[in-house]
């Protein structure tokens, strides 16, 4: 996040490479760790800042000046009302920006920025952004769920004209003029009826002290008249990222001046520690050993030879295996999901029974699959005068505050967490052990420590998004319309789960949510995976859909078009029919297209797929995708772009691949050569129409469009060949099984 | 434990190492050069690619021992001074990364396909990259990023 800092580092560490090598191998020599104060603790840019002439807008001091009580630590709990805590001023005319969101990639660090610049009328270039940290940012609960323009923008544009409001009103006693006789463009205020009197946003905090409340109460403004918000915006940590400056949370800090950690793990989940011998590790140069009760670490100075050293480390362990495994799992789950709760009903089933001339049935299984983020779990820890900060790859610093104070027993003041980039998250970096774990190694040690996980590692604590079932059973009128929806869901939790269809008579019942720690449903931790649970109930809705279009003998988007009468579906729906260029037939058509609808994140999506299945060794190719998606107010229109993108080519994994293997608490899969993640050879041709819908706010980009492409695939599939695929992934073994019928 | 002589991003470099160590280790832990990422440690990913001698290598899993005498060029000494290769402003051109973690050896294999191959089709630059993960999905950026580039530079590798 902060250039400067690695440039100059970088810079010295050239210079003299081969001494420092040398130095940092010499085994007799003690682990050489310069002294604290030179650990890049401190942000330039905040130094910078507050050591100019501060401007504080309202009655409590800007970020940074230590009043923490300005910003709520502790619990869910709702976004600060104070808008400075989001922003400061300078009297540059500098605006920065303080965000609790973190940019995994999604863009956030350049569209957060966006929705300010026009809120505030300042250039958008005169605007950055500082995200993350526990210290400086207001809180925030995290990033995920597609919250950050949907749920987080209205608070940061709020926060925007309120300061806007109380500038205006500095500016007409500063220029004597009323203040609906003020304009704003880029940060000057002038008074309209003599263009010749400005005063600049910078003139008017220059020096000052000053303190006002607002009541947050100011309007927005209105979509028409942005200026920034809509157009495309260059991203802004695009040199970074291509020069490999961009910081994450396993690149801080000095090299030579971290101890990596690599910790015992047990072979199983639930597995109990028995005697552990680390003799023989101990007695590699360089290394420490330490144990804390169940957490045994092997440090050194490199990762590699910490891990050399783990390996030499023997343990007993007493497994306690449950009594379930990826053959067994569906039967485990009807069976422990417990308690149906219902997430939408209508009217009464046996009447939609009654009025139903073919009742179909059917039941859509999805299995077990992993985040796997490229950047693997890491964590930089470093305690200085008591208190602990934590570079974090996580999409939760505030909560890993929470747990960072509970696990280390400090008070708020003392923890520190800093998100730099982070290496990709999909819902999976909302768990952060490492964090808690370099910490308290930190702590025991005295020194900086760090843990980055193996890839063994990523798999075995990854929060799976879980394997689930769907049950069906849905009525079809003598005149084609579904009078009947008994829908029944286990382990994917009820988000888009409640189908969006004209139907009478239905119910939506779901046992067992998309999150949860291990027990008896799941023998590790689940957790949220781009849309959690929303395409594990997709492939059962959509998928079914087509059963009853086939059944009907209907062609399946007139089929949907006749039960639909939602606006914005099916204004969505036919604008994926105009771009794909769809013609009405009934499935199977041979043609091997498909098509299947979703809502998610206050977005709704379309779409549409054409397939080729190779018979004989059932391998399915995604030849084309058209996505067709209203997802309100589009703030950044290329960086939507780009999350439909990766949606539908990280799709591509859960419906054609992935799927975790495991046997009691053993996770199976735990290798990226095994486990198979979607490649450039499989890209198809990616199509989106992205509709204008103004009068609706920023929804969701980051999750939607991932959501129903393994159903249209599905029922791509079934459209060339006539074989329903009724489990994902839908795997080349299940393919041809399903195509030998 | 040895001396090892290589040439680092235009730089004489010695190290006295052992001399098993992964080269990406080394790299990140000894020298400071942490734009080289790692991602699986197998070989798999592609996150810790380096180019030694023209060709891309899996720096997690090549014993530094074996860079002894040769050219290493890694994400860091690929721009000259403050202008960046035109690979890497075509990845910025294109919005070629989202999370940027796997860009690093994205580019880097890039580069040594377009030293071999400078007028790589769209399926010989998919050929060469589809070894390389990336979970965010920015694979239709990274091809037009890399077709671009290797237009931009017209056979010449600077």
């Amino acid at each position: 996040m902060n250039p400067d800092t690695r440039d100059d580092r970088g810079a010295t560490q050239q210079a003299s490479a081969e001494a420092s090598a040398e130095a940092g191998f010499d085994r007799d020599q003690e682990l050489a760790v310069d002294g604290p104060t030179t650990f890049p603790v401190d942000r330039r840019d905040f130094v910078k800042l507050t050591a100019t002439g501060l401007l504080v807008l309202f009655a409590i001091e800007p970020a940074g000046a230590g009043q923490e009580t300005a910003r709520p630590q502790t619990g869910r709990q709702g976004y600060p009302t104070d808008p400075n805590a989001y922003l400061h001023i300078g009297a540059d005319g500098k605006v920065t920006c303080f965000v609790g969101k973190v940019e995994l990639g999604q863009g956030v660090q350049t569209s957060l920025p966006q929705l300010l610049a026009d809120d505030l009328d300042v250039a958008l270039s005169s605007v950055s952004i500082l995200m993350g940290d526990t210290d400086l940012c207001p809180w925030d609960m995290g990033t995920f769920g597609s919250l950050s323009m949907r749920q987080f923008g209205p608070v940061l544009r709020q926060a925007a004209a309120d300061a806007r409001s109380v500038l205006l009103h500095m500016a007409s006693e500063r220029l004597q003029a009323p203040v609906d006789r003020l304009t704003v463009k880029a940060g000057v205020v002038t008074d309209a009826a003599d263009p010749r009197r400005a005063v600049t946003y910078g003139q008017l905090t220059e020096g000052k002290r000053i303190e006002r409340r607002v009541d947050g109460k100011t309007p927005l403004k209105a979509v028409t008249a942005f200026g920034v918000v809509g157009r495309p915006a260059a991203r802004r940590d695009g040199v970074e990222k291509v020069t490999g400056k961009a910081m994450y949370a396993g690149d801080v800090g000095p090299p030579g001046g971290v101890w990596h950690a690599r910790i015992l793990r047990p072979p199983a989940h639930g597995a109990a520690m028995g005697q552990v011998d680390t003799s023989a590790a101990e007695k590699l140069p360089g290394v420490r050993v330490v144990r804390d009760g169940d957490l045994v670490a092997v440090l050194h100075a490199h990762w590699d030879e910490a891990d050399r050293a783990l390996a030499l480390v023997k343990a007993e362990w007493t497994r306690r295996d449950p009594p379930v495994d990826d053959k067994t799992m569906y039967d485990h789950f009807r069976k422990t999901a417990g308690l149906a709760r219902t997430a939408a009903e209508g009217g009464s089933l046996a009447e939609g029974e009654k009025l139903s001339a073919d009742v179909v049935e059917g039941t859509y299984y999805d299995s077990y699959v992993a985040h796997a983020p490229m950047e693997p779990h890491s964590a930089t820890a470093v305690v200085e005068n008591g208190k602990v900060t934590v570079w974090a790859g996580t999409q939760t610093p505030f909560p890993v505050k929470n747990q960072l104070m509970q696990a280390l027993k400090l008070p708020a003041d003392k923890v520190r967490v800093i998100t730099p980039y982070v290496g990709g998250g999909f819902g999976g970096k909302s768990a952060s052990r490492q964090a808690i774990e370099a910490a308290r190694l930190a702590m025991l040690t005295g020194r900086p420590v760090r843990v980055v996980f193996n890839r063994q590692e990523e798999f075995f604590y990854d929060t799976f998004r879980p394997a689930s079932i769907v049950r069906i059973r849905a009525g079809l009128t003598a005149s084609k319309t579904i009078a009947l929806w008994d829908y029944m869901v286990y382990c994917a939790g009820d988000r888009g789960a409640a189908h969006f269809y004209n139907i009478p008579h239905h119910k939506t019942a779901w046992s067992g949510g998309w999150s949860g720690n291990s027990g008896a449903l799941h023998p590790f931790s689940v957790g949220p995976w781009r849309a959690p649970g929303a395409s594990s109930n997709a492939f059962g809705r959509e998928s079914h859909i087509d059963v009853l279009a086939a059944k009907a003998g209907i062609d399946p988007v007139e089929f949907r078009l006749k039960n639909l009468s939602d606006a914005r579906m099916l204004r969505t729906l036919n604008a994926a029919v105009k771009k794909f260029g769809w013609t009405p037939k009934p499935a199977p058509s041979g043609r091997g297209v498909g098509v299947a609808l979703g809502t998610d994140a206050g977005t709704y999506v379309a779409l549409m797929v054409e397939v080729a299945v190779d018979k004989a060794t059932g391998k399915v190719h995604v030849k084309r995708v058209v996505c067709a998606q209203d997802m309100g107010v589009v703030v950044n229109p290329d960086g939507a772009l780009q999350q439909i993108e990766g949606c539908i080519t990280m799709g591509l994994g859960y419906t054609l691949s992935e799927e975790v293997h495991f046997k009691g608490g053993e996770v199976l899969s735990r290798s990226l050569g095994t486990y198979e993640l979607p490649r450039f050879s499989w890209l198809p041709k990616i199509e989106a129409v992205v509709i204008d819908a103004p009068e609706i706010p920023a929804q969701g980009g980051g999750e939607p469009a991932i959501v129903p492409l393994g159903a249209a695939v599905a029922n791509a599939i079934f459209d060339a060949v006539g074989a329903r695929l009724d489990r994902m992934p839908m795997t080349p073994e299940r393919v041809k099984a399903a195509v030998k019928g | 434990m040895r001396v090892v002589s290589f040439t680092l991003n235009g730089k004489a470099t010695r190290l006295t190492v052992d001399e098993t160590r992964p080269l990406l280790w080394v790299l990140r832990d000894d020298l400071g050069l942490t734009g080289t990422k790692f991602g699986c440690g197998e070989a798999v990913c592609g996150s810790c690619t380096v180019v030694v001698n023209n060709q891309a290598v899996r720096s997690c899993v090549t014993p530094i021992g074996d860079v002894e005498g040769k050219k290493v060029v890694t994400i860091e000494g690929l721009a000259n001074g403050d202008k960046v290769h035109a690979i890497q402003q075509a990845f910025v051109d294109h919005l070629a990364y989202q999370c940027g973690y796997c860009t690093p050896g994205m580019i880097m294999g890039a580069y040594a396909l377009l030293l071999k191959n400078p007028k790589a089709t769209r399926a010989e630059i998919v050929n060469e990259l589809d070894n390389h993960l990336c979970r965010c999905g920015a694979h239709v950026r990274i091809l037009k990023a890399v077709e671009s580039a290797a237009k931009t530079m017209k056979g010449g590798i600077r």
